[in-house]
């Protein structure tokens, strides 16, 4: 059989899981490191297989804690780099999450997210993680999350999250959910002069001078990277750094490496964020919902509007940094806020810090996706308030 | 009298001078086994700008951070994977992980078997000095039996692994073990196995006298380095279940030596799809086997 292109390019009918391989394909990713865990697993079955037609390499790692290690390594040796899991090794992952954090080495996790805590509901959906996705690892550090709410949108926002990740030097995730990744839908692949691509900034001097500090960021808070093996004698540690990137453990040098790191993403956090409305302009009960949820909140407001309750849908595209900002706006001049998630209120109380009031949570701690109906009771409740 | 006073050191270009002093007390092995990778990055020949030196934490995880190449200090145990990573991307480098004992064998230990089954090419150098260094002096998983520590303070009741033993077992193309007092023999124990691919494994045992050789009673680093000098014995060919260290009885020697050097097949991932590899790459194995 012969190899496929890089970029599938044409219509297809995929499963959410491929189109993330396929995303990430596209974005020019030519490393993956992973271990087998449901249900993300098709991810990892999916690169074994089309890595290696485009010379890429497909490592399956002993575990988590070697899957990411490992994407960080081929991040700073130049690849783009991608791992995928779920819970459980999401939270194995999660060390070496702040480890790319604070070396300020681009590369992309995907989780898909299943009923948890611990070993949870291996086959079904949740939405839990998306708490974890931002606090994960500990310490202060700034990370942007995508959640797809469709197979195409697993292809978009996987190739989307590796430019995120190169403009920022940052780890990337890609939240999906178990209905989302294990949902076969038509996928529209683009031709690949048509595939967003930012590069990853690079030094501007050669190497040998002695005008390049690895760590010194530009006016955007943001340094150039330069890879192993290029000449630069980069030193990169976990430790605080200063701008050579040599250890420097004192107050003075970690406030200031730490805050940069948060600003970096906080300061562009309005060119970063995306959200999609729908019937928001005349809306007096605004339902917020994210990744699968997202489809039964539309379906929701649809019955709603039939029977005369104005209402709309904002779904955020990506969670973190979440739109708060849009939420305040909403929020002054809507009645109710409704947020319907597969989790016991991560992003309701998200929410509640933009609307400074209490909103309804429309909660299930998972095992199957959230029926349009008890949101549609909820926004019904909602309006009569 | 008068005062010489060297401006340089033949060997700077080789450091990064600017962050010395380094961190290590007085009387450690690290040192000496960074000086004798150093002039081996040096004699390889591979041009210093194809040398990539990668570490996990403790003490002997602060060396790629003096060398002046291109270095990187990871996380706790996960040196392996990330140098792997390095050496899959760019095949060109010639990628060392230089870490501790507790590094590599306890949090890493995972990654190292896995590295070796594999044959990933990466020359691992694991500095072995019986305890936790930078964290005061605790047990690991090399302390010999018996042996005080401030989590044994009775004596350690846990059986330690003979690292080269486990190395060999779990599959390394090259095996040594020297101390930091075999300085000549540990330089070319190095550049053996940057000549080598696959994984090699290169233990140096080394004096640590603040966290094992004080609460042992060994003594200050001179009595430390004198016990290795005393009891070392160099068997290249000492059978690989002999290896263990017992420093409790004074006629169990501590065996030195380059044990193992054979061939196998080199982890690429890409080797399925390539076409069929030359017969003479499994040769020396299936001799082995005729001989065995």
């Amino acid at each position: 059989m012969k190899d496929g292109p890089a970029v599938l390019e044409g219509q297809h009918f995929l499963l959410g899981d491929h189109a993330c391989a396929e995303g990430a394909l596209a974005a020019g990713c030519r490393f993956f490191a992973g271990y087998p865990i449901t249900p993300s697993t098709e991810i990892a079955e999916r690169l074994a297989h089309r890595l290696p037609e485009v010379g890429g390499i497909f490592v399956q790692m002993e575990d988590e804690l070697a899957s990411m290690a490992a994407i960080v390594g081929a991040s700073v040796a130049g690849a783009r780099a991608m791992t995928a899991t779920s819970g459980p090794g999401f939270s194995l992952m999660m060390e070496n999450v702040g480890l790319a954090a604070m070396m300020e080495v681009p590369c992309v996790v995907v989780n898909v997210q299943r009923g948890a805590p611990s070993t949870g509901l291996p086959t079904l959906v949740a939405q839990a993680d998306v708490m974890q996705a931002r606090w994960g690892s500990h310490g202060d550090y700034e990370i942007v999350a995508y959640a797809p709410a469709s197979p195409q949108e697993c292809f978009d926002l996987t190739v989307r999250a590796f430019n995120t990740a190169d403009q920022y030097r940052i780890p990337v995730f890609v939240l999906a959910d178990e209905v989302v990744g294990h949902m076969t839908e038509r996928v529209v692949i683009p031709p690949p002069d048509a595939i967003p691509k930012v590069e990853r900034k690079r030094p501007r001097t050669a190497p040998g001078g002695d005008g390049f500090l690895p760590f010194q960021a530009d006016d955007d808070l943001v340094p150039p990277m330069a890879h192993a093996g290029e000449g630069y004698r980069v030193h990169f540690t976990g430790l605080t750094h200063d701008e050579r990137g040599y250890p420097a453990t004192n107050a003075e040098a970690h406030d200031r490496l730490v805050r940069r790191l948060v600003e970096k993403v906080r300061r562009h956090a309005w060119r970063i964020e995306e959200y999609e409305e729908s019937q928001l302009e005349d809306a007096r009960v605004v339902v917020i919902a994210y990744g699968s949820t997202a489809r039964s909140a539309r379906r929701a407001v649809a019955v709603a509007r039939e029977e005369g309750i104005r209402a709309g849908l904002l779904r955020p595209i990506t969670l973190w940094p979440f739109p708060g900002e849009r939420v305040r706006r909403l929020a002054e001049r809507v009645g109710a806020v409704v947020v319907p998630e597969l989790n016991m209120g991560q992003i309701a109380r998200e929410v509640e810090r933009f609307t400074h009031r209490p909103v309804l949570g429309v909660n299930h701690a998972g095992g199957a996706m959230l029926p349009p109906e008890p949101i549609l009771d909820t926004i019904r409740e909602a309006a009569t308030r | 009298m008068t005062t010489l006073m060297a401006e340089r050191h033949p060997s700077d270009p080789l450091f990064r001078a600017d962050r010395l002093p380094h961190i290590w007390c007085p009387g450690c092995g690290i040192g000496p086994a960074m000086h004798a990778y150093a002039q081996a990055l040096v004699e390889s020949g591979i041009p210093l700008d194809r040398h990539v030196c990668v570490s996990g934490i403790g003490c002997s995880g602060r060396v790629p951070g003096y060398l002046n190449i291109d270095s990187y200090h990871t996380t706790h145990g996960r040196a392996i994977p990330f140098a792997m990573a390095v050496a899959l991307v760019r095949p060109q480098l010639e990628v060392a992980v230089f870490s501790g004992d507790g590094d590599l064998f306890a949090i890493g230990g995972n990654h190292f078997i896995h590295a070796a089954r594999r044959n990933v090419d990466l020359n691992v150098i694991c500095i072995n000095n019986f305890n936790y260094g930078m964290t005061g002096g605790q047990v690991g998983p090399t302390t010999p039996m018996g042996a005080r520590a401030t989590t044994a303070p009775y004596g350690n009741y846990e059986q330690p692994f003979s690292l080269p033993y486990l190395a060999a077992a779990t599959g390394a193309v090259f095996v040594a073990r020297w101390t930091s007092l075999h300085l000549r023999q540990l330089k070319q124990a190095i550049l053996r196995a940057m000549k080598k691919r696959g994984l090699t494994f290169i233990e140096v045992l080394a004096p640590c006298p603040v966290g094992f050789g004080r609460p042992n009673e060994i003594g200050d680093a001179m009595e430390e380095m004198m016990l290795y000098r005393e009891r070392c014995v160099v068997d290249h060919g000492a059978p690989l279940a002999a290896l263990d260290i017992d420093l409790r009885q004074r006629d169990h020697p501590i065996v030195l030596g380059n044990f193992v050097d054979i061939e196998r097949p080199v982890f690429d991932p890409l080797a399925m799809r390539r076409p069929a590899p030359e017969v003479e790459d499994h040769a020396p194995l299936a001799r082995k086997e005729q001989e065995g």
